[in-house]
C-alpha cells in the first residue's frame, strides 16, 4: 500500500516549489465587444458560441500553474494560441478575461509603472527571430535593457561582459547582429534577456529559426544554463522532440485551449485525447518511459539486476536484453517494488502493443 | 416574372457593365449632338460660375493684413540661418557698414570640391568620391559656382527643416490612426499633386519676393516623402522588436527614440534622399520668387531665348543633382547594410579621418583665399564655357534639318494634337462628371463615385472647364506616348539582363533631373508651343513606365515560370499567359505614376507657351493674383487625384483577383 501511495504521488509528477506564475481562466478573444461577450457568460463559453458571436478565440479558458524553477513548455502547432498565451502572461497582450497571477498578485491590475518595474527586473524574454537591435553591436545590445533602467555605462558594460562570457560569445563584443550567424544571434538574445537577472524567463520558440544541428547545440546550452541559474522558464515550441528533451512539464494547446498538462512520460503513457496521442506516436518511447511505467508485480523469478523507478528504459535496455532476465525495480531504501521483463523492453523498443500482465 | 429575374441574375456582371457603359456613352453622345439646345451641359454657363477665386483672394488679403506680424517674424527668424548658409557658401560675410566694413570670405571652392571628394570617398569608395568631386569641379570650371552655391545653401537649410518636420508629423500620424486617416494622408495626397507653381503664389503673397519665401515653399513641397518614410519605417519595425522593447521595460519615449526609430533608420534614409531631390527640384522652380541660383539663370536665359546659357546652367543643375543623389543614396545604403566592426579609437582624428581632413582643407584653402584670389574664386581665365558650342550646334541643326523638324512638328500638330484637343475641349462637362462617376462606382463603389464626380465638377463650376480639358488633352497625349515607349522598353529590360544594365543608369539619371532641365534641349529644336511641351513631358514621364514594367515582370515568382515551362509553354506563351497577366497590376501602377508625372511636367511647360491650367497659374504668379492661381492649382491637383484614385481602385481590384 505504501508503495502504491508513493508511486501515485510521483507519477502525478507535481514539481515542488511555490507557484510563480498562474493563469486563472484566461481568455483572449478578438472581435468587437469581446470583453462584454465573455463577461456576460461569466467566463464560460464553448467554441461554437464564440464562433457564432463572430469572435476569434485565440486563447480560451486557460488554467495553469507554473512553479518556481521548473521548465514549463507550452507546445502546439502554429495558430494554436501558444504565442498569444505567453504574451498574455507577460501582458504584452491584454487578456480579455481572467487573471494572470505573478507570485499570487494579479498582473492585470498593477499600474503601468509597476509593470515596467516588473519587466525591467524580474522578467526576461527571448524571441524567435532574435529581435536584436540592428544599430547596436553585441555589447550594446546586451547592455541595452540595463541602460533603459538608467545604469551608467561602466556598470552595465561590466554586467554585459559577464553574460557574454556565460553564453560563450567572448571576443565578439563589437560585432553587429548582421555579422553573426543565427545561432550566435540567438546567444546574444539569450544573453540580453539574462543581463537583468530575471526570475521568470519567457522563451518564445527560441530555436525554431535555427538549423537542426545548431538547435540541438542550443538546447544543450539552455540545459547547461538552467543547471547553473535555476530560472522559472516558460518555453514555447511546436517541436515535440524539443519539448521532451527540455521539459519538466508540458502543456499541449489546440485551438486556443490547453488540452493536457503533464510530464513528457504522462503524455506518452496516458494521452488525454487522440490529438495528444497523435503527437506522441512517433516519440522514441524508450527515452521517455521510465521503469516504473513498464514494471509489473514481481512473480518470484530470478532478477538479473536492479534499476531505479525513474530510470528511462533506454538507459538499461541493452543490459536487460543481454542479461535475458527481469530486472528488479527498487526504491530509495533498496526494497523491490516490481520488475521489468526483457520481453516488455523488447516490445516497447519494437513498438508492439501487447496486453500487459500487470494491467 | 421569375424567368426574367433568374435570367438577369445569371448574366455575368461583365456583360451587364458593358451594356451600362454603352448606354452611358450613347447618352453623352446625345448631349454632344444636342449641344446647341443644351449648351449649359457642354460648356459650363458663365453666369453660374462660383467665384471661388475671389473668395480665396479675399481670404489671402485678410490673412496678409491681419497676420503680417507673424509672417514678418517668420521671415526674420528663418532669415538668420539662411543668410548664414548663403554667406558661407556663396556670398561673403560683411561685418560692419560702409567704408570700414570687414569682409570674411566664403568657403573656398577648392576646399568644397575636396570635401565633396572626401564625402563620396567615405560613403562609397574612391569611385563615388571621384564622381561627386568631379561634379563640383565641373560646376566650378564652367563658371556656375556662385549660382550653384546659392542653390546648395538654400537646400542645406530647407532639408534639415523638412526632415525634422516630416519626422514629427510621421510619428504623430503613426501614433494616432485617426490623425493619419483624417488629416495626414489627405494632406499628403494634396501636397504632392498640387503643382509646384501653385505653392509659390501664397508664399509670394505672404513672404514677398525673397530667398526666405522660396525656402518655405521648398520646405513645404519636400516634406511629404519624409512623413511617408517615417510612417512606413515605423510600421515596418518587426513586432518582435516592439515586444522586446516592452519586455525590457522601456517607457513610451525610450521605446520610440531608442528602439523604433533607430530600427527604422534604413527606411528613414530613403526618405532623406527623396527630400533632398525634391528640395533641389523645388529650389530651381522657386527661383521665380527670389530663390536665385541656378534656376534663376535658366529662367533668365530661357526668357531671352539664349539656349546656350540655359543649357550650361541646366547642366550644372544636372551635376549638382547627380552629386547629391548618389551621395545620399550611398549613405542610405551604408545604413541599410548595417555596421561593420571597427576598432574603436579614442582620438577624434582617428575615428573620423575624412571629416577632420575635410574641415582642415576647408579652413586652410579659405584662409589662403584671403591672400591668393584664385582660392577664393576661380579666375575668369580658367573657366570654360560651352555656350557658343551649344548655340552653334543648334544653329547647325536648324540650318540643315529645319525642314524635317518643321514638317514633323506641323504634322504632329495637324494630325494628332489638334483633333484630340478639339475633342477634349468640346467634351460636355456634365458628360465627363457622369462618366467618371460611373467608372468610380464600378471600380469601388458609391464613395469613390461621389469623390470623383465632385472633384470633376469643381473644375467646371469654377469656370475653368475649357482650360482643364486643355490640360487633360496635353497630359493625356504625353502620358499615352510615354507609356507607348516606356512599357515596351520595360518589357525588353525585363527579358534581357544586358539591356537592363544599359537602361538602368539612364532612367536613374532621368529621374534625378529637376523638371526644368527637360525643357531646355527641346525648346532649342522645337521652339515654344504644345509640341515642345509634349516632348519634354514624355521624356520626363517615361521613367516610371519603364521601371514598374521591368519590376512587375521580374517579380513574377520563378516557381510559376518553371511551372509554365514544365507544362509545355513556349517562351511566347509563358510571357503572354503567365508573366504579363501577373505583372499587370504593377504595370498599371507605373502608368498611374506616369500620368501624375506628366501632369506635374505639363504645368511647368506653361513656360514654353501652353494654353492650359498651367498657364493660368503662371499668369496668376506674375500678377500675384492668389485666388486665381490657387483655384487653378487645385483644379490641377484634382485632375491628378481623380486619375490616381481611379487607377488605384482598378489596380486594387486586379490585385484582389490575383490573390
Amino acid at each position: 500500500m505504501t508503495d502504491k501511495a508513493e508511486q501515485g504521488s510521483k507519477v502525478a509528477g507535481t514539481p515542488k516549489g511555490p507557484i510563480k506564475l498562474a493563469c486563472r481562466n484566461v481568455w483572449k478573444l478578438f472581435g468587437s465587444n469581446a470583453a462584454h461577450f465573455i463577461r456576460q457568460r461569466d467566463g464560460k463559453a464553448s467554441m461554437a458560441e464564440v464562433a457564432a458571436a463572430g469572435l476569434v478565440g485565440a486563447v480560451r479558458a486557460v488554467d495553469l500553474e507554473i512553479r518556481q524553477g521548473e521548465i514549463f513548455i507550452i507546445m502546439g502547432l502554429s495558430g494554436s494560441g501558444k504565442s498569444t498565451l505567453v504574451r498574455c502572461m507577460s501582458r504584452l497582450v491584454e487578456p480579455t478575461h481572467g487573471k494572470v497571477e505573478f507570485e499570487g498578485k494579479d498582473l492585470l491590475k498593477i499600474s503601468d509603472a509597476a509593470l515596467i518595474e516588473l519587466r525591467r527586473h524580474r522578467m526576461g524574454m527571448v524571441f524567435q527571430n532574435f529581435a536584436l537591435l540592428p544599430h547596436l553591436n553585441v555589447l550594446e545590445n546586451i547592455a541595452f535593457p540595463l541602460g533603459i533602467q538608467g545604469q551608467d555605462r561602466p556598470t552595465r558594460e561590466a554586467r554585459a561582459r559577464e553574460v557574454i562570457e556565460l553564453v560563450g560569445l567572448g571576443g565578439r563584443e563589437h560585432f553587429y547582429p548582421r555579422e553573426l550567424s543565427g545561432g550566435q544571434q540567438q546567444r546574444v538574445g539569450i544573453a540580453r534577456s539574462l543581463a537583468t537577472k530575471p526570475e521568470v524567463w519567457f522563451l518564445d520558440e527560441p530555436f525554431s529559426a535555427l538549423d537542426p544541428l545548431i538547435r540541438r547545440e542550443m538546447q544543450d546550452e539552455l540545459m547547461r544554463l538552467q543547471t547553473m541559474l535555476h530560472k522559472t522558464i516558460v518555453f514555447i515550441t511546436h517541436d515535440f522532440d524539443e519539448a521532451i528533451r527540455l521539459a519538466d512539464r508540458i502543456a499541449i494547446m489546440k485551438d486556443g485551449e490547453v488540452i493536457q498538462i503533464g510530464t513528457p512520460e504522462e503524455l506518452v503513457v496516458n494521452p488525454a485525447t487522440d490529438y495528444v496521442a497523435e503527437f506522441t506516436r512517433d516519440v522514441h518511447r524508450a527515452k521517455v518511459i521510465s521503469a516504473r511505467s513498464l514494471m509489473r508485480a514481481c512473480d518470484g523469478s530470478e532478477h538479473g539486476g536492479t534499476v531505479a523507478p525513474d530510470a528511462r528504459i533506454s538507459s538499461f535496455s541493452a543490459d536487460i536484453v543481454a542479461a535475458g532476465k527481469p530486472f528488479a525495480v527498487v526504491n530509495g531504501t533498496g526494497k523491490p517494488i516490481g520488475e521489468v521483463t526483457p520481453q516488455a523492453v523488447i516490445d516497447l523498443l519494437a513498438g508492439i502493443e501487447r496486453p500487459r500482465a500487470g494491467a | 416574372m421569375t424567368v426574367t429575374a433568374s435570367a438577369s441574375a445569371s448574366r455575368p456582371p461583365v456583360q451587364r457593365w458593358l451594356a451600362i457603359w454603352a448606354l452611358a456613352l450613347a447618352a453623352v453622345l446625345v448631349v454632344f449632338l444636342l449641344r446647341d439646345s443644351m449648351a449649359w451641359a457642354v460648356n459650363y454657363p458663365a453666369e453660374a460660375v462660383v467665384p471661388v477665386a475671389d473668395w480665396v483672394s479675399a481670404l489671402m488679403r485678410w490673412i496678409k493684413s491681419n497676420f503680417s506680424w507673424l509672417t514678418r517674424s517668420i521671415t526674420a527668424v528663418l532669415g538668420v540661418p539662411l543668410d548664414f548658409a548663403l554667406n558661407l557658401l556663396a556670398k561673403n560675410f560683411k561685418i560692419g557698414h560702409g567704408a570700414d566694413a570687414f569682409t570674411l570670405p566664403r568657403l573656398s571652392w577648392v576646399g568644397i570640391c575636396a570635401a565633396a571628394f572626401l564625402a563620396g570617398n567615405a560613403a562609397g569608395g574612391r569611385k563615388l568620391g571621384a564622381l561627386v568631386g568631379g561634379c563640383f569641379l565641373y560646376i566650378a570650371l564652367f563658371g556656375q559656382w556662385t549660382s550653384a552655391m546659392l542653390t546648395l545653401g538654400l537646400i542645406s537649410i530647407a532639408v534639415p527643416f523638412c526632415i525634422v518636420t516630416g519626422l514629427f508629423v510621421g510619428i504623430w500620424a503613426w501614433r494616432k490612426p485617426w490623425a493619419e486617416r483624417l488629416i495626414v494622408s489627405p494632406a499628403l495626397d494634396l501636397m504632392q499633386t498640387i503643382p509646384t507653381f501653385a505653392y509659390l503664389i501664397p508664399m509670394l503673397l505672404l513672404f514677398g519676393n525673397s530667398p526666405v519665401s522660396a525656402m518655405i515653399a521648398t520646405a513645404i513641397f519636400a516634406t511629404p516623402p519624409m512623413v511617408r518614410a517615417t510612417m512606413l519605417g515605423l510600421s515596418r519595425v518587426p513586432s518582435e522588436i516592439d515586444d522586446f522593447s516592452e519586455m525590457a521595460g522601456c517607457t513610451a519615449r525610450q521605446k520610440l527614440w531608442k528602439v523604433l526609430l533607430p530600427s527604422a533608420r534604413p527606411t528613414l534614409m530613403v526618405g532623406v534622399n527623396q527630400v533632398i531631390m525634391l528640395a533641389l527640384n523645388m529650389v530651381i522652380i522657386a527661383s521665380m520668387i527670389g530663390a536665385g541660383g541656378l534656376g534663376y539663370d535658366v529662367l533668365l536665359a530661357l526668357r531671352a531665348l539664349k539656349v546656350g546659357e540655359a543649357m550650361e546652367a541646366g547642366l550644372a543643375i544636372v551635376a549638382l543633382a547627380i552629386a547629391l543623389d548618389r551621395l545620399s543614396q550611398a549613405i542610405a545604403r551604408n545604413h541599410a547594410q548595417g555596421h561593420v566592426y571597427q576598432e574603436v579609437s579614442p582620438s577624434f582624428w582617428r575615428r573620423y579621418p575624412n571629416l577632420t581632413l575635410a574641415i582642415a582643407i576647408l579652413a586652410i584653402t579659405t584662409l589662403l583665399g584671403l591672400f591668393v584670389p584664385a582660392f577664393a574664386a576661380l579666375p575668369k581665365a580658367m573657366t570654360l564655357t560651352t555656350a557658343p558650342l551649344w548655340k552653334a550646334a543648334v544653329n547647325w541643326i536648324t540650318l540643315n534639318f529645319f525642314d524635317t523638324i518643321e514638317a514633323f512638328r506641323v504634322a504632329l500638330i495637324l494630325n494628332v494634337l489638334n483633333p484630340v484637343r478639339a475633342f477634349c475641349e468640346g467634351f460636355p462637362w456634365l458628360g465627363a462628371v457622369f462618366l467618371l462617376g460611373l467608372a468610380g462606382y464600378q471600380l469601388s463603389g458609391l464613395r469613390l463615385a461621389a469623390l470623383v464626380a465632385a472633384l470633376t465638377a469643381f473644375c467646371a463650376v469654377t469656370g475653368l472647364w475649357e482650360k482643364t480639358m486643355a490640360t487633360v488633352y496635353l497630359c493625356g497625349i504625353s502620358a499615352f506616348i510615354a507609356c507607348l515607349i516606356g512599357i515596351p522598353v520595360g518589357l525588353m529590360a525585363a527579358r534581357s539582363d544586358r539591356f537592363e544594365k544599359i537602361v538602368t543608369p539612364i532612367i536613374d539619371t532621368l529621374q534625378v533631373l529637376p523638371s526644368f532641365c527637360f525643357i531646355i534641349p527641346v525648346v532649342m529644336l522645337f521652339r515654344v508651343g504644345d509640341v515642345t511641351a509634349m516632348i519634354a513631358t514624355v521624356a520626363f514621364a517615361v521613367v516610371p513606365a519603364i521601371r514598374y514594367t521591368n519590376l512587375g515582370i521580374r517579380q513574377v515568382p520563378p516557381a510559376l515560370i518553371e511551372a509554365a515551362k514544365v507544362s509545355g509553354c513556349t517562351p511566347r506563351q509563358t510571357f503572354f499567359r503567365v508573366q504579363l497577366p501577373l505583372a499587370l497590376p504593377e504595370i498599371m501602377l507605373g502608368v498611374n505614376q506616369t500620368i501624375l508625372m506628366a501632369l506635374a511636367m505639363i504645368i511647368i511647360c506653361a513656360m514654353v507657351g501652353t494654353r492650359d491650367l498651367g498657364q493660368e497659374v503662371f499668369i496668376a504668379l506674375s500678377k500675384a493674383d492668389s485666388g486665381r492661381g490657387i483655384v487653378a492649382g487645385l483644379a490641377i491637383a484634382f485632375i491628378g487625384i481623380v486619375a490616381d484614385r481611379l487607377f488605384n481602385a482598378w489596380t486594387a481590384k486586379a490585385r484582389a483577383r490575383l490573390g
